[in-house]
């Protein structure tokens, strides 16, 4: 995997964060977890756990805190 | 073959709309009518055709032939019946020895100024004014040719200075002032149906003239957009279509509706054999009530052009030349290599691109295809990059995507707001309408970075306001429209607490009143200034009827999405929802980007907008395919393009699109593209995406198979097979031949059966079958037990998801910003004669209206950087380069620069970054920060793009 890869996965969730940013915090978090479930496929995923594993950098704090609640890709997609 | 002959029978005037009956008696039968029809049309209602020249039912009446006369019991005089209403009781005769004597001397002196050539005339047999002769009983023209507008030449070989030679510039049409006969139909058509006011008459009583424009002007010269509405009303063959000239009159008709935008307007394809001789508006079609344009009235050329390829083709390798060979060869090709694949990297490696140029049954097959054979969600479409943040937005905040209204809403609207669309070159034909509308005094707010035409450039028509923002700025403006409803009070109080959450709007009222979302406070951002963004608000808020109707200018940027929520917010907070007149309403490019949407072709939803996380819903699709659903979302278009560069994506199924030219970052699609081991390319040429193809399945034009198409109101419209395919199948026997290939068990003889399939696991189709549409002609979805005959407006008595969610919209600048090196903003568009990427409109005689990409520059720019109008200029961006010629005009702002992507020449998406919506990765090519310089002509790239294009469309000699 690429670290170019990782960098556009880094942008795209910020920039999904950003919209739920402005919203109440729970709805924020609740918003990017259900958003990055409903719509990236488990590779996309799969790379964001990667970076989220090695420690998160680059992601923005709602970001994080979503990924608890994001879908981890089963074997069988990965 | 021969489907349908529907004879459209011409009432003369237009009918009146009044509630209240009027009865009268008409050569001795009773008739009723509305209040306000005219006696020709209530005479036309019991089958009695009073003889006509001047009047056709698509137009007000007019009054001037004198041919339509009636004596009305108690009345002096012979009153024209097109021009006189009905009035209760009166006795109206329309044939007596007055009337016979009178009509036949006003037809013997339109005779005598005509020329007599009926025989080797094109409009023999098509011609009114032929008819009449016939119907009133001409037998003689006593009046000798004096002074005359037919003859070239009197009899002692003097010119006759009345004689005007044929205008034969338009490639279309032709006008033979010799035929005319004045009847102002073709003036008042272009007036009345089209809007441009291209044609006048000239000059007075025995000297006017039907004149293009001014006296120096010629019909392609002139204003004219060629939409064919004056070849259609001229009765007689002053004004004809070339292809009629060429070919004779048609002998049949087939109604079917047209391949270009999403209006899908509806057409007679009119026939002589297999030879398509003209396609005409047809009067019954409900998008478009009997208008054109000049894509689809006459650039059908396309399917009969010499570059369309009639036979399969395969190669081992993109560098090889292309083989001809059989469709069993082709097909045993395709599978082994998809098969191949699939083996080696897995289910997943693989997918789908649907056509939202095909029809709804084709792209339900290319779906099925992938989820169904493959056993993945890998199919995506080009909603992608023009609709996809429509999809998230309304869904989100209506609960669900779908455009609010119908096209005939526009006739009751008092306000438009038109954002980030050009329905003039977009969508001529709702165009019209709206101008039509507009012209009864509507008022216009125009939110676009250009000065489109109609902002002040259409006849009769002017905007109340152009809010000229800069390229990226909409959710600011958006939300600072918001700010002055909400912190002026002027919001449907009434509405949003019985149609939505009230708690929501409050939170939501409490974020735009933020003095930051003020048009005082955004102005400096935006470039709208403050007093004209609070004067758009208030119009739109408190004129009556207000409607948002919105183009690609509002989806394809960083925050596409936003925008749209944005734009159903103002809505709710109008009360502008859920009526004629008003709603949120997305102009789709494509014939059937709606239906390839509503057929499943997103990678995370199945047909009807169902996500495939659910299990009762892919048990439905499971019980009936027999096989296993993945439930987990697949890849879009720019994720395959991803993973096939990280080599994880190798084998892609994609139909009548083309990639490469339309989507952003031309260079990371063509790598994707190469790094694929097996690309397949259906589609009816040899498009740019398929300089990158291993396999090529020719495609069939619209003409050539049955199928329905989807339009932007979610109108279901029929599309009927008028010749037989040229390559040998429809495309969705390609679809099933190549699943058969992959191993399917799918034994579809017609599409009915695949509409029926899709009724059969579609709530929101359940309704819809061909026998439905040709009972209806067509319906627009939901179609259902609920709603039996379909659902023309949305949201009436409650939203699809509840109560209306207002969302906050914070504006979040996008990261593609000017610098130093790259200071101005390009932003990209359409125009009229050109569609999409030119695949079809560059092959038809519409290339004289635009033969290449030019970039729009505005005067003050152009000085400083030493260009000149019609000079080839280099226009880079941090993506690419590319050149084309500069058109100075201040139609757009300092700042910003305007092109199309018509031409694959020009490749402008060579210069569009990979940017996209934050919800749905919609590319963002509204925006791209560019330099614009002096140049000589082509770049390196253009001319290495062209050499590799040259070299993969090589196609080896049959053996």
């Amino acid at each position: 995997m690429s670290a170019d890869a990782h960098e556009k996965l880094i942008y795209m969730a910020n920039q999904i964060s950003k919209f739920f940013e402005s919203k109440p915090h729970a709805e924020g978090v609740a918003g990017i977890a259900a958003h990055i479930n409903d719509f990236w496929e488990p590779r996309m995923r799969r790379y964001l756990f990667e970076v989220v594993d090695a420690g998160g950098a680059g992601l923005r704090p709602l970001v994080l805190e979503a990924t608890c609640s994001i879908r981890r890709p089963t074997p069988e997609h990965a | 073959m021969k489907d349908f002959i529907i004879p459209d029978r011409d009432f003369g005037t237009p009918a009146a709309k009044s509630k209240a009956m009027v009865t009268l008696t008409i050569d001795g039968f009773d008739v009723t009518v509305p209040e306000g029809t005219s006696i020709m049309r209530a005479a036309a209602e019991i089958g009695i055709s009073v003889p006509k020249l001047c009047a056709t039912d698509s137009l007000d009446a007019f009054g001037s032939c004198r041919l339509c006369l009636v004596e009305i019991e108690g009345r002096n005089g012979t009153p024209a019946s097109c021009t006189t209403p009905v009035a209760p009781g009166i006795k109206v005769h329309t044939q007596n020895a007055k009337l016979k004597q009178l009509r036949r001397g006003v037809m013997e002196l339109y005779i005598s100024d005509h020329p007599l050539d009926c025989l080797t005339c094109a409009a023999n047999g098509d011609c009114e004014l032929q008819d009449m002769a016939g119907a009133v009983g001409l037998r003689d023209v006593r009046y000798e040719a004096g002074e005359n507008h037919f003859e070239v030449r009197n009899t002692s070989g003097e010119k006759n200075p009345n004689w005007l030679p044929k205008d034969d510039s338009n490639p279309y049409f032709a006008y033979d002032p010799a035929k005319c006969i004045v009847c102002s139909r073709c003036v008042r058509a272009c007036e009345e149906i089209q809007g441009t006011f291209a044609l006048t008459i000239e000059g007075r009583g025995f000297d006017s003239r039907v004149s293009f424009g001014a006296k120096t002007d010629t019909a392609l010269t002139s204003d004219c957009v060629s939409c064919g509405a004056c070849v259609q009303a001229c009765p007689t063959g002053t004004l004809q279509e070339k292809s009629v000239i060429d070919i004779g009159t048609p002998d049949r008709s087939v109604i079917t509706t047209c391949a270009y935008c999403g209006v899908g307007c509806s057409f007679k394809a009119e026939m002589r054999g297999d030879e398509l001789v003209r396609m005409t508006p047809y009067k019954h079609g409900k998008a478009n009530r009997g208008h054109s344009c000049v894509k689809g009235r006459f650039a059908y050329g396309y399917a009969s052009h010499k570059d369309r390829i009639l036979s399969p083709m395969i190669r081992d390798s993109i560098n090889d030349p292309w083989q001809e060979v059989t469709w069993a060869e082709a097909m045993e090709f395709a599978s082994n290599r998809m098969k191949g694949i699939i083996a080696k990297y897995g289910r997943h490696s693989v997918g789908v691109i649907t056509s939202s140029r095909c029809t709804n049954e084709e792209a339900y097959l290319v779906q099925k295809l992938t989820r169904a054979v493959f056993q993945n969600n890998n199919t995506d479409t080009c909603a992608r990059v023009c609709h996809s943040p429509t999809g998230y937005g309304l869904g989100q905040t209506f609960g669900t995507s779908a455009g609010t209204q119908d096209f005939d809403s526009v006739e009751q609207t008092d306000v438009v707001i038109l954002i980030g669309a050009n329905p003039t070159d977009g969508h001529p034909v709702f165009a019209s309408r709206l101008k039509k509308r507009l012209r009864q005094g509507a008022k216009l707010i125009v939110i676009d970075p250009r000065r489109i035409d109609l902002v002040d450039n259409s006849a009769h028509i002017r905007a109340a306001q152009h809010l000229a923002l800069t390229p990226g700025t909409n959710v600011a403006v958006v939300t600072a429209l918001a700010h002055v409803i909400v912190t002026e009070g002027l919001f449907d109080e009434a509405f949003i607490r019985d149609r939505c959450d009230w708690d929501e709007f409050q939170d939501y009222a409490e974020f735009v009143s933020d003095p930051r979302h003020s048009p005082e406070a955004t102005q400096f951002l935006t470039g709208v200034k403050a007093d004209e963004l609070r004067a758009a608000a208030r119009l739109y808020a408190k004129g009556g009827n207000g409607a948002i109707y919105y183009g690609l200018g509002v989806t394809e940027h960083s925050q596409g999405s936003t925008t749209v929520i944005g734009i159903a917010n103002l809505a709710m907070l109008t009360g502008n929802v859920g009526r004629p007149g008003v709603g949120v309403n997305p102009l789709r490019g494509q014939n059937n980007v709606q239906g390839s949407c509503d057929m499943g072709s997103f990678p995370h939803e199945l047909p009807g907008y169902r996500h495939v996380k659910n299990d009762q819903v892919r048990e439905v699709f499971e019980s009936l395919w027999g096989v296993k659903i993945d439930n987990e979302p697949g890849l879009r278009i720019p994720n395959m393009l991803d993973a096939a560069v990280e080599g994880t994506f190798k084998g892609l199924y994609c139909q009548g699109e083309d990639i490469l030219q339309s989507d952003p970052d031309t260079k990371h699609v063509a790598a994707g593209l190469a790094a694929m081991d097996c690309v397949i390319v259906h589609d009816l040429f040899l498009n740019e995406t398929a300089n990158y193809a291993h396999v090529f399945f020719p495609g069939s034009s619209f003409l050539e198979k049955d199928g329905t198409f989807t339009n932007a109101e979610r109108r279901i419209n029929r599309v009927r097979k008028v010749m037989a395919p040229r390559q040998g199948y429809a495309d969705w026997e390609v679809t099933q031949m190549f699943a058969q290939a992959m191993g399917a068990d799918w034994h579809y003889t017609h599409p009915s059966q695949i509409m029926d399939e899709i009724a059969l696991l579609t709530p929101s189709f359940a309704g819809v079958s061909y026998e439905r549409l040709e009972e209806l002609g067509s319906v627009q979805w939901p179609c259902n037990e609920k709603a039996p005959e379909g659902t023309p407006l949305m949201h009436i008595d409650g939203f699809v998801r509840g109560k209306g969610k207002f969302i906050v919209t914070e504006y979040v600048a996008t990261d593609e910003k000017t610098g130093p090196r790259f200071p101005l903003l390009l932003t990209t568009g359409r125009i009229l004669s050109q569609y999409n990427v030119g695949a079809q409109t560059r092959r038809t005689e519409n290339v004289v209206w635009h033969a290449e990409d030019v970039l729009e520059i505005h005067p003050h720019d152009a000085e400083l950087r030493g260009v000149r109008d019609g000079q080839f200029v280099k226009l880079a961006s941090r993506s690419g380069e590319t050149s084309l010629r500069a058109k100075i005009t201040d139609r757009v702002s300092p700042g910003v620069v305007y092109t199309t992507f018509h031409h694959p020449t020009t490749q402008a998406n060579v210069i569009t970054t990979d940017f996209s919506d934050w919800a749905t990765n919609c590319p963002e090519y509204k925006v791209t920060a560019v330099q614009v310089s002096p140049s000589n002509g082509p770049t390196e790239w253009q001319e290495e793009y062209a050499a590799q294009a040259e070299a993969s469309r090589r196609i080896l000699a049959a053996e």
